[in-house]
């Protein structure tokens, strides 16, 4: 039955995905609207499935699919959120293909796969994936929002845009939006990763940091740190923010990539 | 359709003229008094702005002499005035109304003062009683094409003055205005109008520097903002977000190195330089820095024409709603039309009158002259009595807008719509009566 739910927020994604890609051509009113519209109902289903997933008991938040339907749920709430703040829904040009990746991901399959290793302290692993999970959302609008700044940035320097009209919020709104982002996943990307350590301690009694997956979290994290900081510190903004936020982007996709070939961090095959 | 509608405008007449029939607002009920009191006009209103002065009536058989009116009214004579006029009737007077309405016919077309002001008209007239029926149909549809037009094309979306193309830039990179902080250098009238357009959008505070301080001490007190000595301008520069230069300087004064200094000192938010100095004040370098946005008086210039060719392809769809809004508007004030129901009316007694008699003619055989008259002239007396009333009642109803509510009624109680179906066919009976009325 979830996995039904499932599939129908996927159709509602779907119509989103579709604003995604024609957004960046023309601008209708109509269009977003009813993008928004199904994006809205996409994430009610969405909630349903995985409050359905909760409720029959023998939920595992570690299994691949479940871990992709969550995070691709708490990618769209933040698009929601920003979008109750700043009354835009530009940010779905990067989210909506992402989100509707992750739940096509986890619709099609109705086996989920497990975490093999046995974990003793499932209150810390559940903190963990949700901590993780809403920093990783943060990071994704945040990455979002510097891309919309830099093609907006070129607009406005190329000065060509004959119709000022476009679908596009003011330079600084955007800019606003990715540092709120910002701000906002960094604690609790900071506080996931610690609670993911106390996992891996509690279960292996010592964190090796060589293995890929911490190592690359480890690097995710030093470059999210280096984005606050210089945002901060120097107001890095534009081109250099987007370099980073995109180095930041390719660092977390290396670090859930990574739970395919860790040794202790991963999701079985069968 | 009786709609009878004369004026000149901005394209017409030269302003003497237009200066002298322009009408101030004080005097605009008189005036509407003394059409409606015009032979052969039973409503009429006037629209007076700077760049048009119209009458619009509603006239009692299409004829009425409205160029009298204005030479009577304004003491020209016809070869003065008559050159400069434009007259329309019935259609081409509904059709030249909406493009008025929809600022179609303005000197910068989409400007959104135009309805306004024929709002203001019309709330005038109506309230002396010179709009009633009619008119006030025709009114009201007008408003609600120029609303039509304005939400389905983007007649009047894009600013075609350099000053507020510059306010909608600095919304695009700052997005609201609010508290921003303008920067003039140089005092001059360009900058001081994009100035006034910037703090009319809610900029909050002004900087001011000058060659001449005095110059720039008085331009700062208009705003209430604060005069700079121009040496330190550079220091100071950078607490603007926005900043206007005119100067007369031959070379750039704002060069790449003075951008790398502001941003530093910003924080790297955002500058925007509006640079209307010929030769430009800001060096093309300092403008490829990011998170400096330069335009020049060419760019500004570009985006007005561009907006102003935008608008001309969006007018082309408004003319179309106009045509297609003309033709319902034609069609609803057929409906309203009360003489096709006056006609089936009285064919449809009439047809009865003559069966009756025939039917009593049979029973009481041939009869002399004298009662044949006597018994058409009974009956025809009593029809009369009866649709008297009816058909006084459609007539008032004409000029009202409850005509179609009226004209169903009156259609319902006598049955009449299959004969309404018949006297359609028969368009020339139609037209006698028309005259007739």
């Amino acid at each position: 039955m979830s996995l039904l739910w499932l599939r129908f927020a996927l159709g509602c994604y779907f119509i989103s995905l579709i604003y995604a890609f024609v957004a960046l051509t023309r601008t209708s009113d109509l269009f977003s609207r009813i993008a928004l519209y199904a994006a809205s109902l996409g994430l009610v289903f969405h909630f349903v499935s995985l409050t359905e997933l909760f409720l029959s008991g023998h939920v595992v938040w570690a299994s691949l699919h479940n871990g992709e339907s969550l995070l691709a749920f708490l990618s769209m709430a933040f698009f929601m959120l920003i979008y109750a703040i700043y009354q835009t829904t530009s940010p779905g040009v990067v989210v909506f293909p992402v989100v509707f990746f992750l739940t096509f991901v986890a619709a099609v399959d109705e086996q989920p796969v497990l975490l093999t290793q046995y974990v003793s302290n499932k209150g810390w692993l559940a903190a963990h994936i949700f901590l993780i999970f809403i920093g990783y959302a943060a990071l994704l609008v945040s990455f979002g929002a510097s891309l919309l700044y830099l093609l907006q940035e070129r607009r406005l320097k190329a000065k060509k845009s004959t119709s000022l009209i476009s679908f596009l919020p003011a330079l600084e709104v955007i800019d606003q939006i990715g540092y709120r982002s910002l701000l906002l996943g960094f604690p609790f990307m900071t506080l996931g990763l610690l609670t993911g350590s106390v996992v891996a301690i509690s279960t292996y009694g010592h964190l090796d940091f060589l293995d890929p997956k911490i190592l690359l979290s480890v690097l995710m994290w030093a470059v999210y740190m280096l984005m606050v900081f210089t945002r901060w510190n120097s107001g890095w903004r534009g081109r250099r923010a987007a370099f980073l936020a995109t180095f930041a982007f390719v660092a977390a996709l290396a670090a859930w990539a990574a739970n395919y070939f860790s040794t202790i961090h991963r999701f079985a095959a069968s | 359709m009786r709609f009878q509608l004369i004026g000149v405008n901005h394209k017409s007449a030269p302003l003497e003229l237009r200066e002298r029939l322009a009408i101030p607002e004080s005097r605009l009920p008189d005036i509407c008094r003394d059409l409606t009191a015009y032979p052969g006009i039973e409503e009429g209103m006037v629209i007076s702005t700077c760049n048009r002065v119209e009458l619009v009536t509603h006239t009692t058989n299409g004829t009425a002499d409205l160029r009298g009116f204005l030479h009577d009214h304004f003491h020209l004579k016809p070869e003065e005035l008559d050159a400069h006029l434009y007259e329309f009737r019935g259609k081409d007077a509904v059709r030249h109304l909406f493009r008025v309405a929809c600022s179609l016919d303005s000197m910068v077309v989409g400007e959104a003062q135009i309805l306004g002001q024929v709002k203001e008209a019309y709330a005038t007239a109506r309230a002396i009683g010179a709009v009633r029926g009619q008119l006030d149909q025709l009114f009201s549809r007008a408003f609600a094409v120029a609303k039509r037009v304005r939400s389905e094309t983007a007649v009047g979306s894009s600013s075609v003055s350099i000053a507020s193309v510059a306010v909608e830039l600095a919304k695009k990179i700052f997005g609201t205005l609010e508290g921003k902080t303008v920067f003039i250098v140089g005092a001059g009238k360009m900058s001081e109008l994009a100035a006034r357009h910037l703090m009319g959008h809610g900029c909050a505070s002004i900087f001011v520097a000058n060659r001449t301080y005095e110059r720039a001490i008085g331009l700062a007190q208009k705003f209430n903002g604060q005069a700079i000595k121009f040496d330190d301008l550079y220091n100071s520069c950078d607490r603007a977000d926005i900043v206007i230069t005119s100067t007369g300087a031959p070379h750039a004064i704002f060069r790449r190195e003075h951008g790398e200094q502001f941003l530093s000192r910003r924080k790297n938010r955002p500058m925007f330089f509006i640079d209307i100095a010929v030769p430009r004040d800001v060096s093309p370098e300092m403008g490829k820095l990011d998170g400096i946005f330069t335009y020049d008086i060419d760019d500004l210039q570009q985006a007005v024409t561009s907006h102003v060719a935008d608008r001309s392809k969006e007018a082309e769809r408004a003319e179309a709603i106009i045509t297609s809004e003309v033709e319902r508007f034609e069609a609803k004030i057929h409906s309203l039309d009360v003489v096709p129901t006056i006609v089936s009316l009285q064919d449809h007694l009439e047809t009865i009158r003559q069966a009756e008699i025939d039917r009593v003619r049979g029973r009481l055989g041939p009869l002399t002259p004298e009662q044949e008259i006597a018994v058409e002239a009974l009956t025809r007396g009593i029809i009369n009595k009866v649709m008297h009333t009816p058909i006084t009642t459609l007539k008032t109803a004409a000029n009202e807008s409850e005509a179609t509510t009226v004209i169903d009624v009156v259609r319902r109680l006598f049955n009449l719509r299959e004969k309404e179906k018949e006297s359609a066919q028969a368009p020339t009976k139609k037209d006698k009566v028309g005259t007739r009325q």
